[in-house]
């Protein structure tokens, strides 16, 4: 007995079964005081509830819903709620921060001095801090008969951003994507098909114009007729018809999210351009290119196989930061949770839900950006930092 | 072929002689080309225009006392009038106004704790944990009382900055040593140890900061026993030092990774066991190594403490909502806000500026 304690090997797999039946225990411990303290509660555990409706309000959807839709209808709409909050928010960050890295990239000092004020002010500042801040502003805003408008077509006031949306229906919407995804796939096939020749550029730029073309007719034609195809929002008492509302809880979000993730986005961008050897550029001038062809035919395409890495770990961030939406009361996927345990009691099925939930969005923006990376891969080369 | 050359300089920005004069710099990176003058004109333009706008509107028409604050309708500038009668209300929340010295000199002593840690000379395991056992000890000893005649007063009454270092501290002490054991245990050499603890952060790291902190404190009553569970408060960081600990681990174990094999090989040949091996030659290393990132986390953490005003505390953010929430005070919200901007700025923004010091600092010698 002594010798084999002597052996390395069996101390190893005794500590480790040790550990395994440590763990063990500890879950079985939780799982029976849960039990108890449920039956205490006299809850029913299981996802039956799902089905039930909620009975409660909430302030934002995007689907249209009634206070006796079921629990799971109402978490679908929280889900859709903050993708809609990260896709706004991404999409402004991304933008800002593009703009930002090529500022700071400048060797104009007060130029790039400008970007760097921007990042350092934004970035050093609690993203929550920020919403409140931005919330705070907007619901301040005029009401909707004294409401800032921008060219008659946008109007900011306390209730909301009001614009101007175009007037067709889903089904022409949902069958110019359609067209547009069978093109895109066309153009994937006809690229492995025709191997990049002259032809090929050829019937692209063909292509492209005939879809723009069809789908700005379907455009044209599937609107109700008699109706203007731009409905723009228009004060009709105290408040606006027509047009699209974006409460202020969003808007402020938006805000707080673009600004915050702009900043860091900037600083991925920025490195992402620093990181291009100096050589590559040298040959390019060597080669004879202009510098704007230098810089979108080489330096940016090194630039964006640099970034996308660290990108997506910003996106999965910023996407786990929409969560501070409870703080102005928009109803995002965790508000929703949040409210459904507190009405419905069923704690640990909804937390489930819940990190199951962000699970799933955040694994997804990974897979399809290392996708992206894996697809624009040169081979053979790597950014050398 | 002279402007190939010249925008050549433009695409990369490290091309700056080291002996160039000043004057020379500043023509060749402000005022190059006629572009360059007119990009650099307009930006200074813009630069002056925020600065007077900002200086303005903080100094020059604001009001500042308490007492002026029927002036304030009419002033264009801030109204600082809010922060002078309501700023203890921000800074210490709800603990007894007879008492704030304590909470005074508690923050001045964790936040020494903290700049005394960013000096070298206290860079040994023993000297840090006593530094920040004795800071914290004080820091609490100040803030709950019960000794030394001084009385009691409950965690359910802090509030303000206060509560705000009370947490990132106690995340810190906490979250640091575990961090440690994460690393190490996911390099472990035994497959199911390293496993578990990978799946144990990959776990934590997949979830956004709110859902854990949310789950300490709504849903931990349902799985310990009673006699476990705490205060909310202490649940809360808790949960929130085991999320610190997944990040910092990563970080730590970034800076294990980058020490050459030899290294620990070297040790064994020594003869030294696991545990001397890993204080004196893998985590030295590795700190070094990962020290800017492990800075950067703390930054970050520093800033999410924000969040917990979101579970139901009262830490700075949640405090300083409630300064302007009453009576004349509803329309200076902007002001409140940009009061506390500046605290977490001054805090974060230093922090990060060291950080970076010590990036640049520990560079040296490597490149």
């Amino acid at each position: 007995m002594l010798t084999l304690f002597r052996n390395q090997k069996f101390r190893d797999a005794v500590l480790q079964a040790f550990v395994i039946s440590a763990v063990a225990v500890l879950i079985i411990a939780m799982i029976m005081n849960t039990r108890s303290a449920l039956e205490a509660q006299s809850l029913t555990s299981g996802f039956g509830f799902l089905e039930r409706s909620t009975g409660w309000d909430f302030s934002f959807s995007v689907l249209p819903y009634t206070i006796s839709d079921s629990y799971q209808r109402t978490l679908i709409i929280g889900i859709l709620n903050t993708l809609l909050l990260g896709f706004l928010g991404i999409s402004l960050a991304t933008i800002l921060g593009v703009v930002i890295g090529l500022v700071r990239t400048s060797k104009n000092y007060l130029f790039s001095f400008l970007g760097t004020l921007y990042v350092e002010t934004f970035r050093n500042i609690p993203l929550i801090l920020q919403g409140v801040f931005w919330y705070s502003i907007v619901s301040h805003l005029p009401r909707p008969r004294s409401a800032t408008s921008l060219g008659d077509m946008v109007f900011l006031s306390g209730r909301g951003v009001y614009f101007p949306v175009v007037n067709i229906s889903v089904a022409a919407v949902a069958t110019m994507l359609a067209l547009l995804v069978l093109w895109v796939i066309t153009l994937f096939w006809l690229r492995e098909k025709l191997d990049r020749s002259h032809m090929y550029h050829q019937i692209k730029r063909l292509g492209w114009c005939m879809v723009v073309l069809v789908v700005l007719l379907i455009g044209y034609f599937s609107h109700a007729a008699g109706t203007p195809v731009l409905d723009v929002p228009q004060l009709k008492g105290l408040n606006f018809r027509g047009g699209m509302r974006m409460p202020p809880e969003l808007t402020a979000l938006v805000i707080a999210i673009g600004l915050y993730g702009g900043a860091y986005i900037g600083e991925v961008v920025r490195a992402g351009l620093m990181s291009v050897p100096r050589g590559q550029i040298e040959a390019g001038f060597v080669s004879g290119l202009k510098s704007r062809h230098i810089f979108t035919r080489i330096r940016l395409p090194l630039a964006v196989r640099a970034v996308l890495p660290s990108l997506t770990n910003q996106y999965v961030q910023l996407m786990k930061a929409t969560t501070i939406g409870l703080v102005v009361g928009y109803s995002d996927f965790f508000m929703i949770v949040s409210t459904s345990i507190n009405q419905s009691g069923q704690t640990l099925e909804l937390l489930a839900i819940l990190m199951g939930g962000f699970l799933v969005i955040n694994l997804s923006i990974a897979y399809v950006m290392n996708s992206i990376n894996r697809r624009i891969a040169i081979k053979g080369y790597e950014v050398r930092n | 072929m002279r402007s190939g050359i010249k925008s050549l300089n433009t695409a990369s920005n490290t091309s700056a002689p080291p002996d160039a004069s000043l004057s020379h710099r500043i023509k060749r990176n402000l005022f190059d080309t006629p572009f360059d003058s007119l990009l650099t004109g307009v930006c200074g333009l813009v630069l002056a225009y925020l600065l007077y706008q900002i200086v303005d509107w903080a100094f020059l028409s604001s009001i500042w006392t308490a007492e002026q604050e029927p002036l304030c309708r009419d002033a264009s500038g801030a109204c600082w009038s809010v922060i002078d009668a309501r700023h203890r209300i921000i800074l210490f929340g709800l603990f007894p106004f007879e008492e704030h010295w304590r909470s005074t000199l508690a923050c001045v002593v964790m936040i020494g704790t903290i700049v005394a840690s960013c000096f070298p000379w206290f860079w040994t395991g023993k000297k840090l944990s006593v530094l920040w056992l004795c800071g914290f000890g004080t820091f609490y000893l100040l803030m709950h009382g019960g000794l030394f005649g001084l009385s009691v007063i409950t965690p359910e009454k802090w509030g303000g900055l206060a509560l705000t270092i009370f947490i990132f501290a106690a995340v810190s002490l906490i979250g640091m040593p575990l961090s440690i054991l994460l690393a190490l245990g996911r390099r472990s050499k035994l497959p199911i140890i390293a496993r578990m603890v990978g799946l144990f952060i990959d776990f934590f790291r997949s979830l956004p900061l709110l859902t854990i902190l949310f789950a300490a404190a709504v849903i931990t009553p349902f799985l310990l026993p009673g006699w476990l569970q705490g205060d909310k408060l202490y649940r809360v960081i808790v949960g929130f030092a085991i999320f610190f600990a997944c990040y910092q681990a990563e970080n730590i174990r970034a800076g294990l990774q980058a020490i050459p094999a030899g290294q620990d090989e070297a040790g064994l040949t020594l003869g030294l066991n696991y545990r001397q091996r890993v204080s004196r030659i893998q985590l030295p290393q590795a700190f070094r190594n990962s020290l800017p990132s492990i800075v950067n986390q703390f930054v970050i953490t520093f800033k999410e403490t924000s969040i917990v005003t979101i579970v139901g505390f009262f830490e700075i953010l949640a405090s300083g909502q409630a300064a302007y929430g009453t009576g004349q005070w509803t329309q200076h919200y902007i002001e409140v806000y940009v009061f506390i901007a500046a605290i977490y700025f001054v805090f974060v923004f230093s922090l990060s500026r060291y950080g970076a010091y010590l990036e640049k600092k520990l560079r040296v010698g490597h490149d």
